[in-house]
């Protein structure tokens, strides 16, 4: 965890007080809408289509069981009982009243959590690899960077009237949980061949309307050049990022129209006047950031404890432990991972209980720490394996044990329209659907590590363009249709996916998906090929033949 | 259901309302033929041709302080004259989301 100073504190109180004052403005008519839209904005407050929607940031997606609580209590106190976790390490609340929010914001920043650059044209919430600190193979704890990043971009002055939003994603192992190859910066840590530690700096990524990779625009940069790297981006992006039309704003944008080396040159440019000013990291900050993260006195344990031993011959435990336990660096120690995506559920949303339990269950087993994926789902990072098959109990009791981590029902989905103002068509029951007829664990198993992504709109919330199979929902004369793509993914080998045809109804859509999952598992080299990989050995003709030889 | 934010000319097809959020709760609301607010779609007044639109959505967007978003959507008349959401959107907004919630409201 990272222990928050006095700055920090002064920061957060001082923007509640700030916007308490500018809701009190806006409720009195002082303020117009359009004065207080970029101020509620940058405050993470839309308006969707039933109330408010109240988005807070979890900073590289790190929670204490204390925040977390906490949480639960702006869900039950100013919400209707829940949350949904986003796939930007964000929670969103969806039925917050204006009137309230200076409450509730001033609820949160009592222990250390803000909304500040949720939304807007600014940097956004700094995300993570959600096992940080310990997964096995690790170059080192990347969130020590993401805290310099998210210290320098709040509330800077230069970055927050940026041309459109602007996303940073850090990781530190090889294989990528952050999805840093879709982000406008992606930071990759890694070692060069001196053996030094840096950065493979990757720039223009994003997903929405227009989707790109991001490329890798200087493969080494050392960490006491990061923030001056990281200005020279911005600057060029502030500078020449088109605010002219929305749909062009984006940073991916200017990097495709002016090509990556070009725009790496400007960047080098402006680099090599700011390289040596103030923005160089002395070795202190780095250590100063790096002694505000505590972490756990782990004991000495075995990897086969007798508790572990004995509950093997529990089917329902194995298979629960088979899916959702990962290895940790520490011997003895495991990292649980808590899925949000029951079957028939909303994938994402947790209630207020489930969260207030998740905290009490944080503190027993997880030295009080919680992690939230970009996956949509809560991670314990600090569980001792002899602990395993009571967690597990304690996990089925409150319905966050379902063994489908990575399989064909851990869906990301974006709330779509039953909530969203922007939507073209529902997500949430689409993902529901596929749940129930992937429901059979067995099947699940054989069909393997398969994402599904839904977005209900071209925004990408849902990160379609990069799910193994992605959905996204459009609309054709004023009903629900739904274009298909697969092939895409978000880890170190990215790929943005292939449409498969015409886009179907609502109502053909999971069928759809089942003939998808059926001509993978008729076409596959052997059983353990994933779907990923399958589709691209073949291309997506074959699955296009299967689809819609019949419709 | 083209999104309300897109929605740059005012030429109606068919039967129409002015709908909006209430400013302190964010309340779904519809705008009355009494020049209020209210958050029964039944109390919406109807407008049936674009200058009657263009004018209720001019009275509906000058009350900033009472209602945010304001925009025109469509309705169907029932025979009885009831007033039903003319799309999915608008039904979505009146009726509720089409999910259970995790938590029943």
């Amino acid at each position: 965890m990272y222990a928050y100073d006095e700055l920090d504190r002064t920061l957060i109180n001082e923007r509640v007080s700030e916007f308490r004052d500018q809701v009190k403005r806006r409720l009195s008519g002082e303020l117009t809408e359009d004065e207080f839209k970029m101020l509620r904005l940058q405050n993470g407050v839309y308006l969707q289509l039933h109330a408010y929607m109240f988005r807070v940031a979890i900073p590289y997606g790190t929670l204490s069981s204390e925040q977390l609580r906490r949480l639960a209590h702006v869900a039950r106190r100013y919400d209707r009982g829940y949350g949904h976790f986003t796939t930007r390490q964000n929670i969103q609340f969806n039925w917050i009243k204006l009137a309230e929010l200076p409450d509730a914001l001033a609820d949160l920043a009592e222990v250390g959590i803000h909304a500040m650059q949720t939304s807007g044209n600014n940097t956004r919430n700094v995300t993570s690899d959600q096992w940080a600190g310990v997964a096995p193979g690790e170059i080192e704890d990347p969130r020590i960077w993401s805290e310099l990043l998210r210290q320098y971009t709040t509330l800077h002055p230069e970055f927050s009237f940026l041309p459109r939003k602007f996303k940073f994603a850090i990781t530190a192992s090889e294989h990528d949980r952050a999805a840093i190859k879709v982000h406008d910066i992606g930071l990759r840590l890694h070692r060069n061949a001196a053996g030094e530690t840096g950065f493979e700096v990757l720039v223009g990524g994003g997903l929405g309307r227009t989707p790109f990779i991001g490329k890798t625009i200087k493969p080494f940069v050392h960490g006491h050049d990061l923030l001056s790297y990281v200005e020279s981006i911005l600057r060029v992006y502030n500078q020449y990022g088109r605010r002219d039309n929305i749909y062009k704003a984006r940073i991916k944008i200017l990097v495709h129209e002016l090509g990556i080396e070009k725009f790496a040159q400007e960047v080098e440019e402006e680099w090599l006047q700011m390289r040596d000013s103030a923005l160089a990291i002395d070795g202190s900050v780095i250590e100063d950031l790096r002694s505000r993260f505590s972490y756990p006195a782990y004991e000495k344990l075995p990897h086969m404890p007798d508790e572990l031993k004995k509950a093997a011959h529990d089917p329902h435990f194995e298979a629960w432990r088979k899916n959702s336990v990962f290895p940790h660096k520490v011997p003895g120690y495991a990292i649980v991972t808590l899925s949000l995506k029951p079957v028939g559920g909303p994938p994402g949303d947790a209630t207020a209980d489930q969260m207030d339990a998740i905290a009490d269950l944080a503190d027993k087993y997880s030295f009080g720490e919680i992690r939230v994926g970009h996956e949509q789902n809560l991670a314990l990072p600090h569980v001792a394996r002899r602990d395993l098959p009571v967690l597990w109990k304690a996990l089925d009791k409150i319905g966050v044990a379902t063994p489908n981590v990575n399989l064909v029902s851990d869906i990301i989905a974006c709330p779509g329209l039953d909530y969203c103002s922007l939507a073209n068509a529902r997500s949430i029951p689409i993902a529901q659907e596929l749940t129930r007829r992937f429901a059979n664990h067995e099947t699940a198993n054989l069909i393997g590590r398969l994402h599904i992504n839904i977005s209900g709109c071209i925004n990408a919330c849902g990160h379609h363009h990069v799910g193994h199979i992605g959905i996204l929902g459009v609309e054709k004369n004023g009903e629900e249709f739904y274009q298909i793509t697969i092939g895409g993914r978000a880890d170190e080998k990215a790929e943005v996916g292939t449409l498969i045809g015409p886009a179907v109804p609502y109502a053909e859509v999971a069928d759809v998906i089942e003939d998808i999952v059926e001509a993978y598992l008729a076409l596959r080299a052997r059983p353990d090929e994933l779907f990923i990989d399958t589709v691209k050995r073949l291309g997506v003709e074959p699955f296009r033949e299967r689809v819609y030889a019949t419709r | 259901m083209t999104s309300p934010l897109e929605q740059k000319k005012i030429r109606i097809t068919g039967p129409s309302m002015v709908t909006a959020n209430r400013t302190w709760d964010g309340v779904v609301i519809y705008r009355t033929s009494k020049h209020g607010w209210s958050a029964d779609l039944s109390d919406a007044a109807i407008v049936r041709t674009s200058d009657e639109a263009r004018a209720l959505l001019t009275e509906s967007i000058a009350d900033d302080v009472g209602a945010i978003g304001a925009y025109i959507a469509p309705v169907e008349i029932k025979e009885a004259g009831e007033i039903r959401p003319g799309n999915l959107r608008e039904h979505i907004r009146s009726e509720g989301v089409t999910i259970d919630l995790p938590v029943p409201a």
